[in-house]
């Protein structure tokens, strides 16, 4: 065998071990400090529908097909969609009331404003982002469309105008953040009946949802949901039943853009390996081609 | 060696009009896609956003334009000239290639006319935000690269190419380079996009080693796809085998497509997922033809010479490992992408297929257009080996 073959894969290898070895960085976590957020008790859900019709209001969503009254839509499992951030679906998972029938407990999905969120790690132009307040925000002007940041979202929420040809956009809950900075509650908390939506610090929802597990350890599940899933949520969740058994998806409590962002730092941070991966090849070059003019 | 010089056969054979039907009815749904929407056209949904434009057109086409930075590292960077003959039809696919992942992802993303504002808006967490980069600089890199063979055939009519190719030529080692460097830049980051949805992508391919899975499998399958479309082309214009260039070159493959191999297997066992490979579901099913035929199969064959100097068994190892590599990117990209509110199992709808079927007609058309009236092959002609 002929001594530049040798050399090719010497070099070829020595090239992927410098690659794969880069100067790794840990990854730190850009979660902003105790953000706004909400707390769903999902025991206090009566599935009355008036945060979708609130939410369909604030944001100037166009009209549903069947009005928020009626409660028959309840029967189909559904998912948030372009014209509806926020639904609330009714799930059976076994509890039976004092007549011994099935009864009902109802959630509300919507963004869960992530600490660390995997859309934003996602997006190539930045057109989504991660407030100081804690609202993950979406900025049309800046999407190109790509919907990088549907494949990366762990709890599945951001929606698409798939029917527009030109002006599409990325539809999710805003944590009516208009509404937010004039010092109001978002939409669906401030009309809730039943106070199943609690507004406020992620700190203070935190004591306030161990205080309701403490307090009733019979009425509540030991946990609250958000707390760490992916990392830590600014919207939080407890309940009477796992979960999981309330259609939500399992998520990992590793922050999602850990992973992703921790080989692309250690592979690309000032360029180095592409910038080290040149300097070999333009050396090999040169030493193997002689003369770059005797190419031909 | 023969320099390379335009190919005068006969431009319209039957194959060119079949291509042409294709072209204009990938168009129409083309036109289907812009005036009524990505809704109508595809059948991309909330759970599936990605389907086959980006899982086909953009990952596997660029996978497959391996070719190009491959051969030119071979022949150019490691001085092994013999392979010379190949470098060109290797970077004219590439650039064609890449002009058309380009375009896939144009039509693909719902604001096409914002399509250069990466250019202005950074997001250096998102590996998306390096591939797309990175594809940008490479096809004006490819294109550059092109400009010497242009030149050969039009320098003398149009001044301007002449110039440029005057200009450039003392430093086209820089775009040789860069070259190779951009393509395992994004070849590796390709990998990289799904490792952010490990709650999506199936256990058999989520891994963290995906970036150095691809960038393997790229390696592997440069030659392979080198191999593939020579013989398409020598086969169809009637030009002499070069499989005096071709077989030496698979011995490469050996090596890289080893890698790859071992790599795979050593990332399955060590997360204990080879198991779920047997367990009969369609994800299974389409890991095990990848892994087996597109990965073990003509590894195995390619060992043997007899293989790598028949034409034929040549050919159909090349033809297993670039099925194997298309078939893996369709597989991270689709097969293996189920998101857990997933209610309707995404499938390419006809305008999705039509599209994607126009784009590799398109190509197949451009190649011949180009290597008719541009010096990019150098196999003589049947006829004159004959003689």
């Amino acid at each position: 065998m002929s001594i530049p073959r040798r050399q090719f894969l010497k070099t070829a290898g020595f090239g992927i071990a410098a690659m794969a070895a880069g100067p790794a960085h840990a990854w730190e976590s850009k979660a902003p400090d105790d953000p706004l957020g909400c707390l769903v008790d999902v025991t206090r859900c009566i599935g009355c529908r008036k945060c979708e019709l609130a939410c369909n209001q604030v944001n100037k969503l166009p009209e549903p097909e069947t009005p928020f009254e009626d409660m028959r839509v309840l029967d189909a499992k559904r998912r948030p969609t372009a014209g509806a951030y926020t639904v609330v679906n009714r799930y059976y998972p076994g509890a039976l009331d004092e007549r011994g029938q099935l009864s009902p407990t109802f959630v509300k999905i919507q963004c869960m404003h992530c600490q660390d969120p995997a859309c934003v790690s996602a997006c190539v132009t930045g057109a989504l982002s991660k407030k100081e307040n804690g609202t993950v925000h979406y900025d049309a002007s800046r999407c190109i469309g790509c919907r990088y940041c549907m494949v990366a979202c762990p709890f599945e929420i951001p929606a698409y105008d798939f029917h527009d040809p030109l002006t599409p956009q990325v539809r999710k809950c805003t944590f009516c953040l208009e509404r937010l900075e004039d010092g109001k509650m978002p939409g669906c908390a401030s009309i809730c009946p039943t106070e199943a939506i609690t507004f406020g610090r992620r700190s203070v929802l935190m004591r306030l949802a161990r205080e309701r597990i403490e307090g009733d350890p019979a009425r509540y599940e030991n946990h609250v949901y958000g707390e760490h899933e992916a990392g830590g949520t600014s919207w939080l969740y407890i309940a009477g039943q796992p979960l999981a058994k309330l259609g939500f998806p399992a998520v990992p409590d590793e922050p999602l853009p850990r992973r992703s962002e921790t080989i692309q730092h250690a592979l690309f941070s000032y360029l180095w390996s592409p910038a080290a991966l040149f300097a070999t090849l333009a050396l090999t070059m040169k030493t193997l081609s002689g003369s770059k003019k005797d190419k031909e | 060696m023969h320099h390379p010089r335009p190919i005068d056969r006969p431009f319209w054979s039957p194959g060119v009009l079949v291509m042409l039907a294709v072209m204009i009815a990938g168009g129409a749904a083309l036109a289907v896609r812009f005036v009524y929407g990505l809704g109508y056209a595809t059948n991309l949904s909330n759970t599936n956003p990605w389907g086959i434009w980006i899982g086909m057109d953009v990952a596997s086409g660029v996978a497959l334009a391996a070719g190009g930075f491959t051969t030119a590292a071979l022949a150019h960077v490691f001085g092994r000239h013999a392979y010379e003959a190949v470098t060109r039809p290797a970077l004219l696919t590439a650039a064609l290639g890449y002009t058309f992942v380009a375009i896939a992802v144009f039509v693909d993303i719902g604001r096409s006319w914002a399509i250069w504002k990466p250019i202005f808006f950074h997001n250096y967490n998102s590996a998306l935000f390096e591939v797309a980069m990175c594809v940008m600089i490479y096809l004006s890199v490819l294109w550059i690269e092109m400009i010497p063979i242009l030149a050969e055939r039009w320098g003398a009519k149009i001044p301007l190419l002449g110039r440029l190719d005057r200009g450039l030529s003392g430093f086209m080692w820089i775009f040789i380079i860069l070259g190779v460097v951009l393509s395992c830049m994004h070849q590796s980051s390709l990998g990289t996009l799904m490792v952010i949805a490990p709650t999506k992508v199936h256990p058999l391919w989520y891994t963290p080693f995906l970036p150095l899975l691809f960038l393997l499998s790229a390696f592997a399958v440069g030659y392979p796809m080198v191999i593939v479309e020579t013989n398409l082309a020598t086969t169809s214009l009637g030009l002499h085998d070069e499989m005096e260039v071709l077989a030496p070159l698979s011995r490469f493959t050996i090596v890289t497509l080893g890698l790859y191999m071992g790599l795979k297997i050593w990332d399955l066992l060590r997360r204990g997922a080879l198991p779920l490979a047997f367990d009969g579901s369609l994800a299974a099913n389409s890991f095990l033809v990848e892994v087996g035929l597109g990965v073990i199969l003509p590894w195995t064959l390619l060992l043997f010479p007899s293989v790598r100097r028949s034409r034929r068994g040549l050919f159909f190892a090349a033809l297993f490992v670039v099925g194997g590599v298309l078939l893996n990117r369709v597989n991270v990209f689709l097969v293996s992408y189920r998101p857990q509110t997933q209610t309707i199992p995404y499938f390419p709808s006809i305008g999705e297929i039509l599209v994607t079927a126009g784009a590799v007609a398109t190509i197949m058309f451009l190649y011949r257009v180009l290597t008719t009236h541009a010096p990019v092959l150098s196999a003589p002609k049947q006829e004159d080996m004959a003689r």
